[in-house]
């Protein structure tokens, strides 16, 4: 495995060797800072491409596929589109309320990015409480939303917000509390670079059994409805509050909300690959020498979005397959079923743990 | 205890129900490179295929002789809910029983007006008109609209309506 540690640390000493150690460090956050935002557009670029083709096969449709080869450019296209609009906001909007709120919706995600490990020593923020810090910085993003639809003065974007809110400050309990927690007693830390070194045996899925798969299962669904995705999408509901908390939006601002949406689902989708599926890990069979050494030779990265893709793929497989749920039969999935399941599953998972019974 | 077993019995069917949708989806997709439905339009002008019963805009026929069947009855101008339908006519003496009959001058069509009901075409006895699959009408000025069907000089022919309709 290749140790990118070594590559930051020359660029380090190559910047160390040109300028002081306080401009040293400016350099340093600005490079960062530049290559997370790059990240953060392609990815929202390419999610977006990719979620339309994958929904028009899906359907038996094409899908976008007429700019550029097999539409590739279409998004790149809606960008420049989405950055020319005129940004429109209604009579007696709460002016600075609504400008702020999708730089809450848009930070959340870009934080959390931080914490991410996406190779051996590829971790911009690594820190000893990351699976706390994402619990704790992905609330933020519920702001952003309540502020959303209070500010933008429209009855319709005020329920879906507070719809948001109760969706997300319910769902969170169960996915940090029990579903996390879960793997967290298992792995013994909450570091996400740890967590991806106690998996070198294999994956915790398959390691931590029955409790694990339970939390992988309860994390997948909570996922969703953290990042109000079919078919927990009725902040948006199209058909009954129009676009929901931001129907007032327009142009860059709507792109923001758009944005992050999708980014948000890579990160739910980056998390369980790195704690579930032993993240920027290759994958072993043991007994298998020659095939593990093959293995061995794809890049982190590249294992990393591998797995990371095929739980967006499952994402937008729910999203197509799934129809919308009404408030409250969300909130009754949320505390009469996944939260007791989950609380009984953390019991089992301790249990699991004390007599020792992990692969 | 029941209502143990009736909570988790429900979760598990809750469960297996997902997923049988799931599986059907994921046939789809599995399958959807060969079956896709979507006609890309202007690409495949030369190999669209229409249903049957698909209705563009109305023709009268003709056969090689320049005859047509119509003889000029109005039944369709009548039945017509909208009068896109006009029928321009005269009155001539029959050469060979010197009766007086109506003969077609001009078969005035406003396609702008028509609403493709079909309703012409079922009632005229002769069937001279019909619906063909030519559906792209647009045209840059209104007054294009506005069409004479029967070809210039055309001639209504007794032989071709017997030909064409048999002893009905």
């Amino acid at each position: 495995m290749y140790d990118f540690s070594k590559m930051t640390g020359a660029i380090h000493e190559w910047l160390s060797s040109l300028m002081p150690s306080v401009l040293v460090t400016t350099v340093e956050w600005i490079l960062i800072g530049v290559v997370f935002l790059a990240l953060f557009a392609i990815l929202g670029l390419v999610l977006v491409i990719l979620e339309r083709r994958i929904a028009g096969f899906f359907q038996f449709r094409l899908g976008p596929n007429r700019v550029g080869p097999q539409g590739m450019f279409q998004t790149v296209a809606d960008t420049v589109k989405l950055l020319l609009k005129e940004l429109v906001s209604t009579d007696k909007v709460d002016k600075f309320l609504y400008n702020v709120a999708p730089f809450f919706v848009i930070i959340a995600p870009l934080m959390i990015m931080a914490v991410i490990p996406y190779g051996l020593g590829l971790t911009a923020y690594d820190i000893n409480i990351g699976l706390f810090f994402v619990m704790a910085i992905s609330s933020i993003g519920v702001i952003g939303i309540l502020l959303a639809g209070w500010s933008s003065n429209n009855k319709y974007s005020l329920i879906g917000a507070m719809r948001s809110g109760a969706v997300i400050i319910s769902y969170e309990l169960s996915m940090g509390l029990s579903s996390l927690l879960a793997i967290v007693l298992l792995a013994g830390s909450l570091n996400l670079n740890d967590i991806v070194m106690s998996q070198e045996a294999g994956w915790w899925l398959f390691r931590g059994h029955i409790p694990a798969v339970i939390a992988f299962i309860i994390y997948i669904i909570t996922g969703t409805a953290e990042t109000n995705r079919v078919p927990f999408d009725l902040t948006e509901a199209e058909s009954e509050l129009g676009a929901g908390f931001h129907a007032e939006y327009s142009g860059i601002k709507f792109a923001f909300f758009f944005l992050s949406e999708f980014v948000n689902m890579f990160i739910i989708a980056a998390l369980a690959a790195t704690i579930f599926l032993g993240g920027w890990l290759p994958i072993h069979i043991p007994g298998w020498e020659g095939f593990n050494n093959i293995m061995d030779y794809i890049p982190g990265p590249i294992w990393f979005f591998l797995k990371t893709g095929a739980i967006i793929f499952l994402l937008m497989w729910f999203r197509w397959t799934f129809p919308r749920l009404r408030i409250d039969q969300i909130l009754t999935l949320e505390w009469k079923y996944l939260l007791p399941i989950s609380l009984l599953n953390l019991v089992l998972m301790a249990f699991v743990v004390m007599m020792g019974w992990v692969f | 205890m029941n209502a143990i077993i009736n909570y988790f019995s429900e979760v598990i069917n809750g469960g297996i129900t997902l997923l049988k949708g799931m599986g059907i989806t994921g046939k789809h997709f599995v399958r959807a490179p060969k079956e896709i439905i979507t006609q890309q339009y202007p690409d495949n002008r030369d190999t669209l295929t229409f249903g049957d019963r698909f209705r563009a805009q109305l023709f009268m026929e003709h056969n090689e002789e320049n005859q047509n069947r119509c003889d000029a009855c109005q039944t369709c101008e009548t039945v017509c809910p909208n009068g896109s339908i006009e029928v321009v006519w005269h009155r001539e003496a029959d050469p060979e029983t010197g009766k007086k009959k109506k003969v077609l001058d001009k078969y005035v069509y406003h396609l702008g007006m028509c609403t493709f009901c079909n309703l012409c075409v079922l009632a005229c006895p002769t069937e001279a008109i019909k619906m063909n699959k030519e559906f792209e009408t647009a045209v840059y000025d209104r007054s294009e609209l506005t069409k004479v069907l029967n070809k210039p000089g055309s001639k209504f022919s007794q032989d071709y309506v017997d030909k064409t309709i048999g002893n009905k």
